[in-house]
């Protein structure tokens, strides 16, 4: 993945030099080790300034809500798929974005990596598998494997699902990875066992919607979170409320959410909140045999009848 | 000022006679990382927490508070009349608080207690604070509070300096506040003070040559409120933002709060959130006009408030004190300092004014 930069360079310059598309979204190296910022290129020139690494975690997708330039735009397997979404849903048309993708082999977990070192993580140098990091007092070589991001250690869809460019060959996907061990878990509790699970897992919730706003999936023009007349849901720090928040969040995302990991990736008091939005998609998958965005003539199957859906849930 | 010294073996036993007096709070570590809370009796502050994930600010100002109830129930007497609810003012003190931390309550009390308005609930809960600092020791390489007006033993807005001295703590007393919580603490041993001094000179000059990171902000009052509104730079800054609140809600000199009334059915309370204004909500009018409609408007609000607007206002430095926690936190590594320099370092063209 280190030796994309160069095609993804050279593509960006030549869709800008063509005209074919006005703006490119990108990355540009973070301030902090592990941290790569979204970031644009409208000149040839600026192009230079991006870089990619396993640090590139943040869904650009994002990005393409309600802007109107023609815009070419770097997409991993996810990225690319909530593309999918956005074009289905009527968000973005097909023809006003240039898709340069990117076959991905996982972002690195640095909330993970944080929690394994005691000290300040002062740089963290990539090679193909490996992971070198340096800190006060350590230095310390990782398997990049065993500190990706959990989302991306049970991806199956690393490659660009839709592209116009590529700027490298295909990776392989992973098979035989079991995606949804921790659902499960979760599924075998009972009732209060899961009320408590999750007042427990909002606990340190802070409701500064980073979860829902680097999230591709919420455009919504106001958020219900937001509606104020009336309005649905309290704002302060009721228990109630904050879950009421994270449920109707994930519910919004059923059948669409691709589990690019944004939400967990952008917390800052460290929430799984993706056991909601991979509990949805695992409904998804097994009611309805459907995986989010991977077909832009496909229509999702919450907006679509079917005489054979599965109605079990009607007594 | 005296300085006396705590040898650490008598640390947890000291710590116990405080509950007495004092609610305490200091860093506790859940899960992966440390935040200020309420210590149990006896539980000791986790003194080897490099900073907390988020401030200490809700201490003083709690993200959400009530201050009223009602009642509409008109059998009831005093029905739809507001009343205040009873708070606990007894004395608190906050430990291992770090410098940084502690001078934000300064600037934040510019706000919360101007000459032409008091606000009872930030000052009450400020007055019944002793705030007991420790020295940093080890800066994380995002602190900046050397150019942001503070400093790893930074004295200013603090009680009670904590410096750590191989097997003892050496106290310093800043206040009559420290003094009495000192005195609570049954820390009586002073030390010698000018080798002290001389010491913890030495000490904070070592720490202070640990950071790492700074900010210029000489030409911050300078420059053009108009110019460095219209300047091209937003546009990049604001780029990468998703307009989530993570930065205001992690800062400790943020202070906007969004008022509430809550009910359930005929009971009801009127209650204060802290705000952001990250949030389109922030600034929506009645009429659905938003004067920060785009992300662009809230972003540079931001930065033009830390450090412009409150520079123009109180003459007294950045609304910033350099923790890091906005640089640590954003989702997407959108940096204050790197901004700072964009700001500090605009030069007026003729393009900026076009805008």
């Amino acid at each position: 993945m280190l030796g994309y930069i160069d095609k993804i360079k050279e593509v960006s310059k030549r869709l800008l030099e063509e005209g074919q598309v006005e703006m490119v979204i990108g990355f540009r190296k973070g301030t902090l080790s592990m941290m790569n910022e979204p970031h644009f290129a409208r000149t040839p020139a600026e192009v230079q300034n991006f870089v990619w690494d396993s640090n590139c975690g943040i869904n650009l997708c994002n990005y393409l809500t309600n802007r109107t330039e023609k815009i070419g735009i770097l997409a991993k397997g996810c990225d690319s798929r909530n593309i999918v979404t956005h074009i289905i849903e009527n968000k973005i048309k097909r023809d006003q974005i240039v898709i340069i993708g990117v076959p991905c082999k996982g972002m690195i977990d640095r909330r993970k990596m944080s929690s394994l070192f005691e000290g300040e993580i002062d740089d963290v140098i990539e090679d193909e598998h490996n992971i070198t990091v340096k800190g006060a007092g350590f230095e310390k070589i990782l398997n990049k494997k065993d500190v990706l991001q959990q989302n991306c250690a049970v991806c199956i869809h690393r490659n660009p699902v839709i592209y116009d460019e590529r700027v490298a060959d295909l990776v392989d996907e992973q098979t035989d990875i079991d995606r949804y061990a921790d659902v499960r878990e979760i599924e075998a509790l009972s009732a209060q066992e899961k009320a408590a699970y999750f007042e427990k897992l909002l606990e340190p919730c802070i409701r500064c919607y980073a979860c829902r706003n680097a999230c591709p999936l919420c455009y919504c023009p106001t958020c219900f979170t937001d509606e104020s007349r009336p309005q649905w849901v309290g704002k302060g720090q009721d228990t109630t409320d904050v879950s009421t928040f994270h449920f109707l969040r994930a519910y919004h995302c059923a059948g669409r959410c691709t589990d690019c990991g944004a939400c967990e990736r952008s917390c800052p008091v460290g929430i799984n909140m993706r056991v909601f939005t991979k509990k949805l998609e695992k409904d998804c998958l097994e009611l309805f045999g459907w995986e989010a965005g991977l077909d832009p003539d496909v229509r999702p199957p919450l907006d679509t009848y079917k005489p054979g859906d599965p109605d079990d849930f009607i007594k | 000022m005296t300085i006396v010294q705590i040898d650490k073996e008598n640390w947890e036993s000291s710590i116990k006679k405080l509950f007495g007096a004092y609610r305490l709070f200091g860093p506790v570590k859940e899960a992966d990382f440390h935040n200020f809370k309420q210590l149990e009796a006896g539980q000791l502050p986790d003194l080897s927490c490099l900073n907390t994930r988020l401030s200490p600010k809700s201490i003083i100002y709690p993200q959400t508070e009530v201050m009223f109830k009602y009642t509409l129930d008109e059998n009831e007497e005093d029905h739809h009349i507001l009343k205040e609810v009873d708070k606990d003012y007894s004395p608190q003190a906050v430990m291992g608080i770090r410098p940084c931390d502690a001078k934000a309550f300064e600037l934040v009390r510019l706000n919360f207690d101007s000459p032409d308005y008091k606000d009872p609930y930030w000052l009450n809960a400020y007055t019944a604070t002793t705030l007991v600092g420790l020295a940093c020791e080890s800066p994380c390489k995002t602190c900046f509070c050397t150019t942001a007006g503070c400093g790893p033993y930074h004295e200013e807005a603090l009680d009670v300096l904590l410096i750590d001295h191989g097997d003892q703590y050496w106290a310093k007393v800043l206040s009559d506040k420290g003094d009495a919580f000192v005195t609570a603490a049954g820390w009586t041993d002073a030390v010698d003070e000018q080798p002290a001094i001389k010491e913890i000179e030495t000490k904070k000059k070592t720490a202070e040559d640990k950071i790492s990171a700074f900010v210029k902000t000489d030409n911050l009052r300078q420059v053009d409120t108009n110019e460095l509104y219209n300047a091209k730079f937003w546009e990049e800054v604001s780029f990468s933002c998703i307009n989530c609140g993570t930065c205001t809600y992690v800062c400790p000199t943020c202070w906007c709060f969004d008022i509430q009334d809550e009910n359930r059915g005929s009971q009801g309370c009127r209650i204060r959130n802290w705000d952001s204004c990250m949030y389109p909500l922030f600034t929506l009018h009645g009429s659905g006009h938003n004067p920060r409609g785009t992300k662009l408007h809230r972003v540079r609000q931001r930065f033009m408030h830390k450090l412009k607007y409150y520079v123009d206002k109180y003459d007294a430095g950045i609304q910033c004190v350099g923790c890091g926690r906005c640089v640590r936190l954003c989702p997407v590594n959108i940096d204050i300092r790197r901004v700072c320099g964009y700001m500090n370092g605009h030069v007026a063209s003729a393009e900026a004014c076009e805008v």
